[in-house]
């Protein structure tokens, strides 16, 4: 599955010097739920040379664990705040697993509170020490956080549009899961654009899109559109407390770093969709297919054709995306002028048991 | 995966690389007994991106559904079937084709594996019991430490029950070749998938023997550096639990590991056209006056086809099994006693 070509290929070895391309990816948060089986995937990835692994909580353990994978390159834990800096210096991409996740019927304001700073930091951290590398949330709310990171990039004179992504691939592979099974063909032959952003309605599957082509009535598209939306939410239901989707989201995260990876790597036409800064629509941040290149979005790629379901859909959500924008912009401004934050809810404990 | 070549010279007939007598063409059924633990987790989830698997069953005391909610949208064939509670183990391992146990308690600073197999036992016992009653074909591998003893446990049961295939269970000591592999590539300086070595003897400190020479590529250290990466190699489950400081042992590499001898198992069951599937395993064994011994196994559609036998030993590695077969035939004998005890306590 994780076919990196090798980078080793971009080494330029000239009789005069020894030009050495290393590739190095960081986990931010890699102690947590999802941190931990996301370094595994990142790990089983030939072609990493080193993977840096941070997180408040001690990394040493996790990091001597991952170490004995049999695989080329080196793992490095680095723990606690101060060291946030020197894990990421110098990565190629950086990807954000950090920060608490809903429990059953917890507000996003309440979510973004907590997580809000933790864009901060890292989008702080990315801009003293890896101005260039390719940043990938996870960190929810999504629809906030990035634009939340976005303002503080702006303010540290090392926004590129191109670099900073929301994952929302999760999203697609619910999707392709679900009319997979619906239409009883492997979910791995399913394609499908989701686009919008990472939150309920704001999520869009484009099922009139999907190839192979959905044939269904309006009511089962509905069906499946809300189950698409509310998948997380069943997961954080059936954990009954103990946390938000982990393994699915490791995953879906890792194919999506490994995409970030090929691209950097030279790979053609890789297409993703991803939460982005974007002019597609009146909203500022928004998730739609794109190529990915070495230097993050290569192009964005039209928006699809939609149904008369999908447009008046896209037509509800566009607006919703545009205030979570506003409210993860202002959060960062109000951070950066250092005013006074609402008091950060006690994070869950570290084990899922 | 490892390509034993090396290996194969010490393997007398090979079944011609044809489609094998008894291959399954079918999805398999694999159960993950202990699924919601720190292995069994990450271990899940690497099971569910194989498509040979159709059906992935969840078991653990509690917590399995939400597990199972979250593996069951990830985009790969597997369905995913959680099972929790006392009546769930039976549930979750009817009519597997292969049963992982991760179940079970790890260890913390300075504990040896085999200060876990009062606990353990009940884990290896009750998957046991189960296992004959409600999948006695199904290929077997255990994590659960002390595998030392855990699997002479589970062979003592399964034989008093009367559904003991000694060519279908496992103790998985994959992570000691995943260490000597990235451990020699360390000092190599290459790619630590090209390292083949084989792993003999048992799964906890000078019970795992790394055979260097037979190492390919060649290890060609001083005498002090085999020493010394002998002992990295036997100390490196330590060194985890010791730099996690109380929070376990390890997990993460344990998941990649097992994962790997359950997919070597799955292609062995389904059948290698052109290449043998090689593992080593710790497993009921006349290689050694050792019952129970980990080897280079070739696997296939019924399990072991092959125990390869003891690779060529150089000197300082005869001396080094001389000293641990004692080690091992304690355990063994602790483990069968135990298995003894239980079938009357454990039904």
């Amino acid at each position: 599955m994780f076919l990196l070509t090798s980078l080793k290929s971009q080494t330029k070895v000239a009789a005069w010097r020894v030009v050495v391309r290393t590739l190095k990816v960081a986990v931010v948060g890699a102690g947590g739920g999802i941190g931990q089986p996301l370094s595994l995937l990142l790990r089983r990835c030939p072609g990493i040379d080193e993977l840096a692994l941070h997180d408040l909580t001690e990394m040493k353990g996790i990091a001597a664990d991952l170490s004995h994978v049999s695989q080329t390159g080196n793992v490095v834990g680095f723990t606690g705040e101060q060291e946030l800096e020197p894990a990421v210096s110098g990565a190629d991409v950086v990807v954000v697993a950090a920060g608490m996740p809903r429990l059953p019927g917890m507000q996003r304001d309440h979510l973004m509170a907590a997580n809000g700073n933790v864009a901060v930091k890292v989008a702080t951290a990315v801009s003293n020490a890896s101005p260039g590398a390719l940043l990938a949330f996870i960190t929810n709310p999504v629809n906030m956080i990035v634009p939340t990171a976005a303002e503080v990039l702006r303010a540290h004179g090392t926004f590129d549009p191109r670099r900073l992504f929301g994952i929302t691939t999760l999203d697609v592979v619910r999707s392709k899961k679900f009319i997979g099974d619906s239409m009883n063909i492997s979910p791995d032959e399913v394609n499908i654009p989701v686009i919008g952003g990472h939150a309920g309605i704001t999520i869009l599957p484009l099922i009139s899109q999907c190839q192979p082509r959905y044939r269904r009535d309006l009511q089962e598209i509905q069906k499946l559109t809300n189950r698409i939306q509310e998948a997380g939410t069943e997961v954080v239901n059936a954990k009954a407390g103990k946390g938000s989707a982990t393994l699915s989201m490791a995953y879906a995260a890792a194919t999506f770093v490994d995409s970030l990876l090929r691209a950097i790597g030279g790979q053609e036409e890789l297409v993703e969709c991803a939460f982005v800064a974007s002019e597609l629509t009146d909203a500022p941040f928004f998730a739609s297919p794109l190529n990915l290149g070495k230097d993050g979005i290569k192009r964005y790629m039209p928006l699809p054709q939609m149904s008369d379901y999908e447009k008046e859909a896209l037509e509800k959500l566009l607006p919703i995306l545009r205030q979570n924008a506003d409210e993860g912009v202002n959060f960062a401004r109000t951070f950066l002028s250092g005013q006074s934050r609402a008091p950060v809810p006690a994070a869950l404990p570290l084990t899922t048991n | 995966m490892i390509i034993a070549s090396r290996l194969l010279t010490h393997v007398g007939k090979l079944p011609p690389m044809v489609q094998q007598l008894g291959c399954i063409n079918r999805g398999l059924k694999v159960s993950v007994v202990g699924s919601v633990g720190g292995i069994g987790q990450p271990l899940s989830l690497l099971l569910k991106l194989n498509p040979d698997i159709e059906k992935l069953s969840l078991y653990d005391i509690k917590n399995t559904t939400g597990v199972g909610v979250d593996l069951s949208h990830i985009n790969t064939r597997a369905s995913v079937c959680p099972f929790e509670g006392k009546d769930g183990l039976k549930k979750a391992m009817d009519k597997a084709d292969i049963v992982v146990v991760p179940a079970g308690l790890p260890r913390k600073p300075g504990m040896k594996r085999e200060d876990l197999v009062d606990v353990n036992a009940t884990v290896a016992c009750e998957v046991a019991v189960a296992a004959s009653e409600v999948c006695p074909g199904a290929m077997l591998a255990f994590i659960t430490n002390p595998i030392n003893v855990i699997v002479p446990i589970v062979a003592t049961i399964l034989k008093a029950k009367g559904t003991y295939d000694p060519n279908r269970l496992f103790g998985v000591t994959s992570l000691d070749v995943v260490r000597a592999q990235t451990f020699v590539a360390d000092i190599l300086n290459s790619n630590p998938q090209k390292v083949n070595i084989p792993v003999i003897g048992g799964h906890t400190g000078r019970t795992i023997l790394p055979i260097l020479s037979q190492c390919d590529p060649p290890f060609n250290g001083t005498v002090k550096e085999r020493e010394e990466l002998i002992k990295h190699i036997q100390n490196a489950g330590t060194e985890v639990v010791n730099a996690k400081d109380g929070l376990g042992s390890a997990t993460l590499s344990m998941a990649f590991a097992a994962s790997h001898f359950i997919n070597a198992l799955i292609r062995g069951i389904k059948g290698s056209k052109d290449q043998c599937v090689v593992e080593c395993a710790y497993v009921e064994s006349d290689v050694t006056e050792a019952q129970f011994f980990a080897t280079p196994l070739v696997l296939g559609p019924q399990g072991i086809e092959q125990n390869t036998g003891l690779p060529e030993l150089d000197d300082e590695e005869r001396k080094a099994l001389d000293f641990m077969l004692p080690i091992l035939k304690e355990s063994i004998e602790k483990g069968i006693k135990i298995g003894e005890d239980m079938m009357n306590s454990c039904v």
